[in-house]
């Protein structure tokens, strides 16, 4: 806990992702949309062959927090309910797992939408 | 007898005058170079409204009002109302004709509308089918990101040859009677492609249809690019009008001094608006003060307006279609130039 | 000159005219931006640890990223999200943060449209292939896992 080499490894690879996500964006000209898609897509294929979980060993939330995080909970989620559960569990094991995430942004998004108006940019 | 000069070009033989402009602009405008030459400067975008497309109307009703003002006429004297915007089913220049009760044709021309729409006026005050026309376009930076872009609050960059929508109207008054600016003639553009994908670079889209358009009037007319004080095209941007150039001197035209590009004059460099500015409002709002003031004093004797657009839907590039472009050409006279 | 020939000369003109981003500054941006994201998930997750030292780690993850989420949707509706954004890049778009921002920029911008068909029906427009291709991937995976 509060450990400061953690904090620089976790600086380093949370940036070093979305470094690589910017170098998407300028030599492909890709939207933010697919940029959120491809790195989702990249979470869950990491998860399934198993290299996810070491780097998260390794450097904690600068994995986790990023989108591939999101992916990698998907899959683990399906894959381990999968084991207990059978095909069902393939089912409800993914959104299970990343529920919280969904939700929260569903319910804030839905509050602050509510509260505060877009406003033009400057 | 057809008042027709070559394959595209129509000449005006009763000469239509401007008798009156109005130009409204939003902040960002206001702040950029032809801040001081506007009629009015919202300091609010909104406008009083609670939607940026009931602003985006509102400014239209402003502007055509305003320009009946100036033109000295009252709302009745106008014949028909030419407007037209880059909103779904042009609702923003419908719902300032419903507000105004004047007879009313709905344009779309995208960007190409402030052009579009002094060619239809005058062609109606030529004809004798009316004393007075009006004609409108504006666009609104809110109202177009929606509908074009993302929302707002999306955290994006937006790429380097990108172009900033602008938030103005401008509206001119068109007939018959004294005023020192005319109209002599105009040239209708065809629909021209290149095959140009990048929404983001909407420039490089439309200056194909600058140069043909351009390109045809010069034919048509047997001008040369010298013969015009001004050559001034609506929305292209930086890259667009560079481009542009580049085109009419692989056609064998040279325009350079006298030629420039409304999107690329109306931002300051440290706006961060990339290429400049887009849309009908863009045009249309230099038009309307800065060129029709510098036509009145004689300063600028010679214009040839170059509106341009880019016909494109949201849906029509995400089934992958590249981007058509049209321009159409006003060429305005200062004083009672005789002969075309 | 054949019209397609024309077009390809003229795309290769353009994509040779066009100005670039600078890559390295804008590199940085969303290198820096991002690492903070992803320190302050972290240390969220160590506060949690810290007060509630019975919790799981997992559980502590799932709280910082809740909060993360929370707070990424309120920096949307006080207008900071979409500053950080133009100058951060990636780098706030690829932390959970620029996920929720997806979803409540839309919000406030729909919102205008009504609750129903603006609001709650254009959340997703952004955020929604995000969940679809995540749920569909992760029941592949999972049926892939089961059966061999």
């Amino acid at each position: 806990m509060f450990d400061p080499i953690m904090y620089l490894k976790v600086f380093a690879i949370g940036g070093l992702v979305c470094m690589i996500g910017q170098l998407l964006i300028i030599t492909t000209k890709i939207t933010s949309a697919r940029i959120l898609v491809s790195f989702l897509l990249l979470g869950v294929f990491m998860e399934a062959i198993g290299i996810f979980e070491p780097i998260k060993q390794f450097a904690g939330a600068g994995i986790s927090v990023p989108i591939i995080g999101f992916g990698a909970s998907l899959a683990r989620g399906a894959i381990d309910a999968g084991n207990t559960l059978g095909v069902l569990g393939v089912f409800t094991g993914g959104l299970t797992a990343t529920a919280g995430g969904i939700a929260a942004a569903i319910l804030a998004g839905y509050v602050f939408g509510l509260i505060f108006n877009s406003k033009t940019k400057k | 007898m057809l008042n027709r000069l070559g394959e595209q070009t129509i000449v005006f033989t009763n000469k239509p005058r401007v008798l009156g402009s109005c130009s409204i602009v939003g902040p960002k405008e206001g702040k950029g170079n032809f801040g001081k030459y506007f009629h009015k400067v919202l300091g609010d975008d909104l406008f009083g409204e609670d939607s940026y497309e009931k602003a985006e109307s509102k400014m239209m009703q402003f502007a055509i009002t305003e320009a009946i003002q100036d033109a000295k006429i009252t709302k009745n004297d106008i014949d028909i109302l030419f407007a037209g915007d880059l909103m779904n089913q042009i609702t923003s220049s419908s719902f300032a004709a419903r507000t105004l009760q004047v007879p009313y044709i709905g344009l779309f021309g995208a960007c190409s509308t402030m052009a579009e729409s002094l060619i239809m006026g005058s062609v109606y005050v030529d004809g004798g089918f009316a004393k007075y026309v009006a004609c409108a376009t504006g666009s609104h930076f809110s109202s177009a990101e929606k509908q074009f872009r993302y929302p707002l609050e999306l955290g994006t960059q937006r790429p380097p040859s990108s172009q900033w929508t602008v938030t103005g109207t401008g509206c001119s008054i068109l007939g018959c009677g004294e005023s020192p600016i005319s109209i002599v003639s105009a040239t209708i553009g065809k629909v021209v492609d290149w095959a140009v994908n990048d929404v983001n670079n909407m420039g490089a889209a439309m200056a194909p249809a600058a140069m043909s358009t351009l390109k045809a009037h010069l034919d048509d007319t047997g001008k040369k690019p010298e013969d015009y004080d001004l050559i001034l095209t609506g929305d292209l941007g930086k890259l667009g009008s560079e481009i542009l150039m580049d085109l009419m001197e692989y056609n064998g035209y040279k325009i350079g001094n006298n030629y420039s590009d409304c999107g690329q004059m109306m931002f300051t460099s440290t706006q961060k608006t990339f290429m400049g500015g887009s849309g009908c409002g863009c045009g249309a709002s230099i038009l309307n003060s800065y060129v029709y003031d510098r036509l009145r004093t004689g300063e600028l004797k010679n214009v040839l307006f170059i509106a341009t657009g880019a016909l494109m839907s949201t849906v029509s590039s995400q089934q992958g279609n590249s981007i058509p472009g049209i321009a159409h050409a006003v060429e305005f006279c200062y004083g009672g130039k005789k002969d075309v | 000159m054949n019209e397609q020939e024309r077009n390809e000369r003229y795309n290769a003109y353009i994509e040779a005219k066009m100005p670039k981003t600078k890559p390295w500054p804008t590199l940085f941006h969303a290198f820096w931006t991002g690492g903070l994201i992803c320190c302050l998930g972290e240390l969220i997750k160590d506060l949690f640890l810290y007060f509630f030292p019975y919790m799981s780690t997992l559980d502590a993850t799932n709280w910082s990223l809740i909060i993360l989420i929370i707070l990424a949707s309120f920096l949307t509706g006080i207008g900071v999200y979409d500053r950080i954004g133009a100058y951060a890049g990636a780098g706030s778009i690829v932390p959970i943060t620029g996920f929720s921002n997806s979803i409540a920029s839309p919000a406030l911008e729909f919102k205008r449209e009504g609750l129903v068909f603006g609001l709650m029906a254009k959340m997703f427009i952004i955020a929604g292939p995000v969940i679809v291709s995540g749920t569909v991937a992760s029941i592949i995976v999972g049926l892939i896992y089961l059966f061999i």
